[in-house]
Order: C-alpha cells, then structure tokens, then sequence
C-alpha cells in the first residue's frame, strides 16, 4: 500500500513538472508493455487452449462458443488415450530413445573432440574438414542409404535402428572440439607431469572445463532426438515400437476428430520436454543458438 | 623410447576416435557418397540396380509432380521468411531491454521452439478447425467469415506458414538477442547527443549493425525451410489436390511410398544442391568480413 502511495506520488510529481514531456514515456511503457503481453498470449494460447481441449468430456469440444474453460473437466481423455492406445508404451519408447542417443552422442563427440583438439596426428586437420564438409548435407540425402543399411543389419522396427545411425550428428564433435580448443595447455601439460594419461586428462582435466558446454549439447541432443519424426516414420512400422511423435500420427490417423483425445496425447508428449526446459532453460537457448540449425 | 611413446599415442588415438569415426563413416560418410552413386541407377530395394546414367536427373527436369513440390516450397519460403525475420526482430527489440519478468517473457516466446512439429501441428490443426476452431471463432467475433484453411487449396499453405513461422520465431528472436547485445551502446548515446529519436535509432543504427545478424538468420532460415516436412505431413499431408506439397515429402514418396530409391535419392541430390548454394553464399560473404 505504501509502495502504491508513494508511486502514485511520484507518478503525480512527474506529471506537475513536466506534464506535456513526461506523459509521453508513461503511454509508452504501458503500449510497450500491452504489446508484450500480446505477444505473450499469442505464444501461449495454443498450448493453454490444448489443454483445455483435452480436459473436455466428449462432445464438449465442438460447441459454440467455445468454453475457454471447460465446465466439466474430466480426465476421461487421457484416461482413453492411455488405454485404448499404447501412449505410455510410446512415453516410454521416446524415453529410452532420446536417453540412450543423448548419453552415446556425448560420450562419443567429446571423446573424438579430444583427438581433434588435443593429440597430434597425421591427417588431422584434413579428417576434421572431411567431417565438417558433410554438416552442410542434409538429412534427406543420407537417409535413402541409412534406411538401406539398417534393413541390412535387420535393424528395421527396432531400438539399435532407431537410436544407433542418430548418435554420430557431426555437430556434437564439432561444438565439443570448439569447446576444448579453449583449454590452455598449461593444464593439460601439469597432468602429464603428474603420470596422468590421456584418458585421466580427458576425464579430469578436460571434461570438467567444458561441462557447460557437453550440458547445452546434451540438452540439445536430447530434444532433437525427443522431437524427431522423419526417422522414426522411416524406421518403425511395428506401433508397438512408435516413439510419441510417431505416435501422434497414428493417433491422428485413428481417432482425427476426437479432438479432446488427441489433445490429450499432444500434452502427454510435450509435458516431458516442458518439464526438462523449465530445469534447463539457459542450455536450451544455448544449445539452439550455436546450432543455428534446427529440425 | 620415441617408439614407445608413438606406439602409446597411437593405443590412445583409437580409444578416443575411432568410435566416432566408424560411426561417422558407416552413418555419414558411407550413406554421402552411396546416395550418389544411387541417385545415377534405377533401383526398387527388392531387384538388381541399374545403371541408368543420368536418367532419373532427366526425368526429374520433366516431372511436373516435382516442380509443383519445387513451386510450393518456395511459397512456403517467401512466406514464412519475411514473417519471422519481422516478428523475431520486433520481439528481440521487445526484450532487449531491462524489464521486470524478462525472463519470464523470453521463456514463454521459446516455448514453441522446443515443441516437436508434430505436437504444434496438431494443434494448430485444431486451431483452423474451420467450424470449431478458435481461429475461426475469433474471426466470427470481429465479424469476419473464416476460411476453411487447410481444406481449401488457396489457403493450406497460408495456414502452414502461419503456424511455422509462430513456432520459429522464437528461434529467430534468440539469434536476433545476440545480435543486439554485440551492438555497443556508445552509439546509441552518441546518437542521442545529437538528438535522434527512437524510430531513428533503430532505422540508422539498430538494422545497420544488425545486418549481419539477419543475413546469417535468413541463410539459416532459408535453408531449414527448404527441408520443410513434419508439419506439412500431419496438417495437411500435401493436400488438398497437391497445394502444399512440398520437396522433402516428394522424396520420402518416392523412395518410401513407390520405393524408387534412384529417382529420390537424385531428388535430395537436388535439394542438396539448392541448400548448398546458400551455405556456399554464406560462407563467401563470411570470407569478405
């Protein structure tokens, strides 16, 4: 209450002084914020209007007008959605897929970073340009003979299908490469001294200077391959075997009028992801903006 | 002594690369340069491959089906392009400055970037409902009789483009942010001694030092839209009557719908091609600077 008085004080003084050229800033902030809000709302409405749709009984989604807030929330949706349809068996597809190829990306980019940016070796330099060369290909060329190959391996309609081909993305080697290029030697060079070897320098010395970076890249990873729905289309035609984005669709395909019931999959496969965001916000936003380079 | 030394770089050289480099090659490398080779034969999976020169290249050129999903896509391009590059600045320029719930704010305009499209696109394909969605029932509100959207083709890929650019702009706010905060503030004050307003500001100092922020987003930009799929998939699948019908769709038809893996394996070498052509530009004015 005081805080109010003593704003409006200020607020009254302000406008004494100076009325004609301090009215001005206040219509400014109020537009300027009216203006954010309004893009806020744009952004958010969709997800707050897809909830409400999910917590809908039969038959309440398609009235008019529409109710904002449903009269009769019911859980009725996800109840059907979960057990009419394998929706936890995708959830739980899409966890181990997205777990499995984020822990195999990190380990395996890192520890190749390390070669590039920290031993010496023939042909070095060159293999590393080989490897940048092929970020400019997109998945659309490689994944006709990636289909082939899995099929070869009798990877087809399985996790090492799903998973295996999405753990080697260049761009991981290359962003942990930068990362550890940053290192002074001094450090390294002092392990060494110490009988440490390469593994110990890496695990000790390396690993931990770059954790922000191999975060951003995990979380990164993790989201892609969470949202990846080009491989799975190609890969998976047993359901049992659908990651949730492949789910969705063949939920669309069964169900497309429902709309209160494929509202409730959608939430069910993006509350993992809002949850992971709302811990990790800063990597997200750093991991996509290095990326420059989204699916 | 130096032999042992070699001999241990080299134990420990394959420890660290070599998972990496056999996954790359059997998963990158090999696939590049197979995809190549396959793109010159006629090859349905099942029967020998065939050498057929470049025939399918040929027929590619002829295809009418493949210039329509050319066509499409670049209306999709010229759509979606201006609108996030426009929204993503405003937005960048909305939270560039010091405000309460900042974070908050920014938060929420990248929550749809961290959505998956299918998730997005089913929503939103809720959203054009043209009798029950929201769209249409804001619409009615100010009067105005909504389009059937994704059912008509003279508004599908409006609808498409709309969505994307809602769930881009996000992204493109974040690199428009960066940008912003490498502009030092002396030319601001300096400006403002001698007597620029707002609108001046921006006009003569802000979208100068920004270009190339917005050139680096618009290659970027330009080159994910190229590969446009998951939305266009779940909202529309291409249609109605092939109106948005786009080039990455054309090839997983072909190769995984008509198993033509030759005739869509030269379609990504096509693509492949048009997105090289953007990174190469970028790369050359990258050089100059």
């Amino acid at each position: 209450m005081a805080m109010e008085n003593s704003s409006k004080a200020l607020v009254y003084q302000n406008t004494k002084s100076k009325r004609s050229k301090k009215r001005r800033p206040i219509i400014n902030k109020i537009l300027f914020y009216l203006l954010l809000i309004g893009g806020a709302s744009i952004m958010l409405i969709p997800f707050l209007w897809m909830v409400s749709t999910s917590l809908k009984p039969d038959g309440a989604t398609m009235v008019l007008p529409p109710e904002f807030v449903p009269n009769e929330p019911t859980s009725q949706n996800y109840e059907k959605v979960t057990q009419q349809f394998p929706m936890m068996r995708f959830l739980w597809n899409s966890i181990v897929v997205a777990v499995l190829t984020t822990i195999g990306q990190m380990i395996f980019s890192s520890m190749a970073a390390y070669a590039f940016a920290r031993m010496q070796f023939r042909g070095r330099d060159k293999l590393f340009l080989l490897y940048l060369a092929t970020m400019m290909v997109p998945t659309q060329v490689t994944m006709i003979p990636q289909f082939i190959l899995i099929k070869q391996f009798g990877w087809l309609d399985s996790y090492p299908g799903l998973i295996i081909p999405t753990m080697f993305a260049v761009f991981g080697t290359f962003l942990m490469r930068q990362a550890m290029l940053g290192i002074p030697r001094e450090l390294e060079e002092a392990a060494f001294m110490d009988g440490a070897n390469h593994f110990q320098v890496f695990y000790r010395v390396c690993l931990p200077l770059i954790k922000p970076m191999l975060a951003a890249l995990g979380i990164f990873t993790f989201m892609q391959s969470w949202n990846n729905f080009l491989w799975p289309l190609i890969v998976i035609s047993n359901q049992e075997l659908a990651t949730l984005p492949l789910g969705l669709s063949l939920l669309q395909g069964r169900w497309a009028t429902d709309w209160g019931l494929m509202m409730a999959g959608v939430v069910i496969s993006v509350l993992p992801i809002l949850i992971v965001y709302l811990f990790a916000q800063k990597y997200f936003i750093q991991g996509m903006t290095m990326s420059g380079m989204k699916e | 002594m130096v032999g042992m030394t070699r001999k241990k770089t080299f134990f420990w050289l394959c420890i660290f690369l070599l998972p990496n480099l056999l996954g790359f090659l059997t998963f990158i490398g090999a696939p590049i340069v197979s995809s190549l080779i396959i793109s010159f034969t006629d090859w349905d999976l099942l029967g020998e491959m065939q050498f057929t020169g470049f025939e399918n290249y040929i027929r590619l050129a002829q295809d009418p089906d493949f210039w329509v999903s050319f066509r499409n896509t670049i209306f999709f391009i010229l759509g979606y392009i201006p609108l996030v590059l426009i929204f993503g600045l405003a937005c960048a320029l909305l939270l560039n400055k010091q405000m309460k719930f900042r974070a908050f704010f920014r938060a929420t305009f990248f929550l749809p970037v961290i959505t998956s499209w299918v998730a997005v696109s089913l929503v939103w394909k809720w959203l054009y409902n043209p009798e029950y969605g929201l769209i249409n029932y804001a619409l009615s509100i100010i009067g105005i009789d909504g389009p059937q959207w994704l059912s008509d083709p003279n508004t599908a890929m409006i609808g498409i483009i709309l969505a994307s650019a809602w769930k881009d702009i996000g992204f493109v706010m974040v690199l428009f942010l960066g940008g912003l905060q490498n502009i030092s503030p002396s030319f601001y004050e300096a400006a403002s001694i001698d007597g620029a307003g707002k609108a001046r500001k921006l006009w003569n100092i802000t979208i100068p030092l920004l270009a190339p922020t917005t050139f680096f987003v618009t290659i970027i930009s330009l080159i994910n839209s190229f590969q446009v799929f998951d939305q266009v998939m779940i909202m529309t699948g291409g249609g109605p009557g092939g109106s948005t019908e786009v080039m990455v769709q054309n090839i997983y038809n072909h190769a995984f719908r008509y198993f033509e893996m030759g005739y869509a394996s030269a379609m990504s070498w096509v693509l492949f091609l048009v997105i090289f052509l953007f990174t190469w530009i970028q790369m050359k004015v990258q050089d100059r600077r």
